[in-house]
């Protein structure tokens, strides 16, 4: 889960880590009353939306008095915010965050992921902050130090101390550095963060250490044990489907393509688009119905994929191994019914009661294509959608 | 012969009082010789009870001591899930099979952490088991499309294995093993250990591996394939159509940073030897062609 960047400092604050004094804004008047309580010659006016690469995008300006600030809320406020991770479309900047201007000498990268090689929590550190962490990485890895937390014994000093001066922190500041890592540390570590990130870090002119921006992610396996970070979950930052989906419990994400999958289980799904591809189609969406697919999953399955008007062919595939195939034709039949489905439909079929299952499909009445393998599946499905 | 488990080997269900611990032991225990194999459950403050003449116990501890069981599977609520692996490895099994999906990450560090230095194995979380055709099934595999064979099998997923066991059944090649690791970022045994038995196990003629995107274990299995495996094996890495940043279904199936991308995989795989197919219809097929 993603939270907003004001949100993520809210949580770092908390550890000891220090940002700049910000307030944040849900319109225009709160911005230029929360610049009047800041009462600083400078402020930032930055667009709060959980994709990342705001500032290439216009959604973050720098305002040198109360008119500049207006106009800077003004003109962010609202706009269609496109960057990198947006989309061609953008995103809609619903709310702000007004920051004290920061003295800026020095921008550095901090980040914080679990690593899958050594099952540990990593540390990744640079003095090329304010750019994407990423080019870094592809250009001059040299520059990325990188430790992995031991889990029992966290960040220790000595560590922290040694990173700081690795991403070119001064001899004077390396104990603020310093608590600012372990505070960032125990913050992922006490909410179940999955990634966090700032960039910059930055020095300032009157010699702090001070994360400018900041981005939390969680994981949402352990939402459950975090209801005040569940509580920050955005839904106007969330594909409107994808929300739709997790009521149901079901996986679910929308791509460009018009043919829509219904699939059980996660790898089988993603095999799904990928031999829709393949075969010459272009898939609308993953959707993994799950283990259980009962008769109202795949019906909501079947709701979900018809709100793209774009939608020319549904592809079914199914390997029903315990669950019976004859339950799941029956739960597809009645999902078409209901739903008054007017797209062709192709229906792959696997596991017990094959035979029952689709014989329950055929007697149905319903113009439902039956395939005999999931190559026959794909290929009849992209005929399907060219209609 | 066959990896990790065979006819021989003694079970016990961790979480067996729980809807789905009693469902798939009744299935596992229906299967071939697991009335033999299926010999205890645990679930705390249920000891002395029973579930299919199955007796149950408070602990791991004490269900080894009475029923000689060394090997556990876990359907326990993700809550308690990692407590449960960490229960099993203390109790000294040899093999802990964890079918739990939604175990925080954070839980699964720690007791990994925990596991170190240690000889208990972990398989999963989050994966459909292992199952040794017409001999034992431990998980929640359909026993009923597998049969005994020369393949090996092993997969980060559930039904995608499936996939690939059915299309070996359609060209009447069986399985020695089919082993499930599991999808999530942080887990037990990877495709390099699952290979390394494989190659040891002198039933297994040749391995299907199937993959999908994120992490580097497929890079990591594939140059020890280069390295060290006598035996052809056949590739399969799922989500090439998959958008980056994006979850899909499993915890561990994310392109992040531009890492993990099924192209990267299947292209070092194919470097390493591997007889890579972009078909998922053709796992089956291009395996029978190197046979």
């Amino acid at each position: 889960m993603k939270i907003h960047e004001y949100q993520a400092k809210e949580i770092l604050r908390h550890f000891g880590v220090v940002t700049p004094r910000g307030i944040p804004c849900f319109s225009v008047e709160e911005a230029i009353q929360a610049g009047q309580s800041l009462g600083t010659a400078v402020c930032v006016v930055k667009a709060q939306i959980h994709a990342g690469g705001r500032g290439k995008g216009g959604g973050v300006k720098v305002a040198k008095s109360a008119a500049e600030l207006e106009s800077a809320a003004r003109a962010i406020f609202g706009m269609q915010l496109v960057t990198h991770q947006t989309g061609p479309e953008g995103q809609p900047v619903r709310r702000l965050l007004i920051e004290e201007g920061a003295d800026i000498r020095k921008e550095l990268y901090v980040g914080m992921v679990v690593d899958r090689g050594s099952q540990r929590v990593a540390l990744m550190v640079s003095s090329e902050g304010g750019m994407d962490i990423e080019e870094v990485a592809a250009h001059t890895p040299e520059k990325i130090h990188t430790l992995f937390i031991d889990p029992m014994q966290g960040l220790l000093d000595q560590q922290a101390r040694e990173m700081a001066a690795k991403m070119g922190v001064p001899e004077t500041l390396l104990d603020q550095a310093r608590v600012l890592l372990q505070g960032l540390y125990r913050a992922f570590d006490e909410t179940d963060a999955s990634l966090a990130e700032i960039n910059p870090l930055v020095l300032t002119g009157d010699g702090r250490v001070v994360a400018l921006d900041a981005k939390m992610n969680f994981d949402a396996n352990a939402l459950y044990r975090h209801p005040d970070i569940a509580a920050l979950r955005d839904l106007d930052e969330e594909d409107p489907n994808e929300i739709e989906a997790s009521k149901f419990d079901l996986s679910y994400i929308s791509l460009d393509g018009n043919i829509g999958c219904l699939v059980n289980g996660a790898g089988l799904a993603m095999a799904t688009m990928d031999i829709v591809k393949l075969y010459g189609g272009s898939p609308a969406n993953f959707l993994d119905v799950g283990g259980g697919a009962t008769t109202e999953k795949v019906t909501e399955a079947f709701k979900l994929m018809l709100r793209n008007p774009g939608l020319k062919a549904i592809l079914v595939n199914i390997f029903g191994g315990i669950m019976r195939c004859d339950v799941i034709a029956n739960g597809v039949v009645s999902a078409a019914r209901e739903v008054d489905l007017k797209v062709p439909l192709v229906v792959r079929l696997e596991g017990t009661n094959v035979e029952l299952g689709k014989q329950i499909l055929a007697e149905s009445g319903l113009p439902i294509l039956s395939a005999v393998n999931m190559a026959d599946a794909a290929a009849q499905v992209v005929q399907a959608a060219r209609g | 012969m066959a990896i990790l488990i065979n006819k021989h080997t003694r079970v016990m269900t961790q979480g067996i009082t729980g809807k789905t611990g009693m469902f798939h032991t009744k299935m596992c225990k229906d299967y071939a010789f697991g009335a033999d194999c299926f010999v205890a459950g645990v679930t705390p403050k249920k000891g002395g009870q029973s579930y299919e003449g199955i007796p149950i116990f408070n602990t791991v501890a004490e269900a080894r001591q009475q029923t000689g069981a060394t090997v556990s599977v876990i359907y326990v609520p993700p809550p308690f899930a990692a407590a449960a692996i960490e229960e099993a490895v203390e109790a000294g099994l040899e093999l802990v099979i964890c079918i739990t999906e939604g175990i925080p990450v954070r839980d699964m560090i720690r007791t990994r952490y925990k596991m170190q230095g240690g000889s208990t194995l972990l398989v999963g979380p989050n994966c459909p088991g292992v199952i040794t055709p017409d001999e034992i099934k431990i998980g929640i595999m359909p026993g009923h499309i597998h049969q005994k064979g020369p393949i090996g099998v092993v997969s980060r997923s559930g039904t995608l294995t499936y996939e690939a066991v059915g299309q070996l059944r359609e060209l009447g090649l069986g399985q020695s093993s089919c082993v499930g690791i599991g999808g999530d970022p942080v887990n037990g045994m990877k495709h390099i250990d699952i290979m390394q038995r494989f190659n040891d196990d002198p039933e297994t003629e040749a391995v299907i591996m199937v993959g999908e995107i994120g992490g580097s274990d497929e890079e990591e299995c594939a140059r020890w394939i280069k390295a060290h495996m006598t035996k052809p094996v056949v590739g399969f890495i799922a989500g090439v159509t998959a958008p980056p940043g994006k979850r899909m279904g499993h915890a561990g199936a994310i392109i992040s940073g531009g890492k993990g991308t099924a192209q990267e995989k299947l292209a070092v795989m194919e470097e390493c030897g591997i007889k890579i197919t972009r078909n998922p219809a053709e796992m089956g097929k291009t395996l029978k062609s190197i046979l």
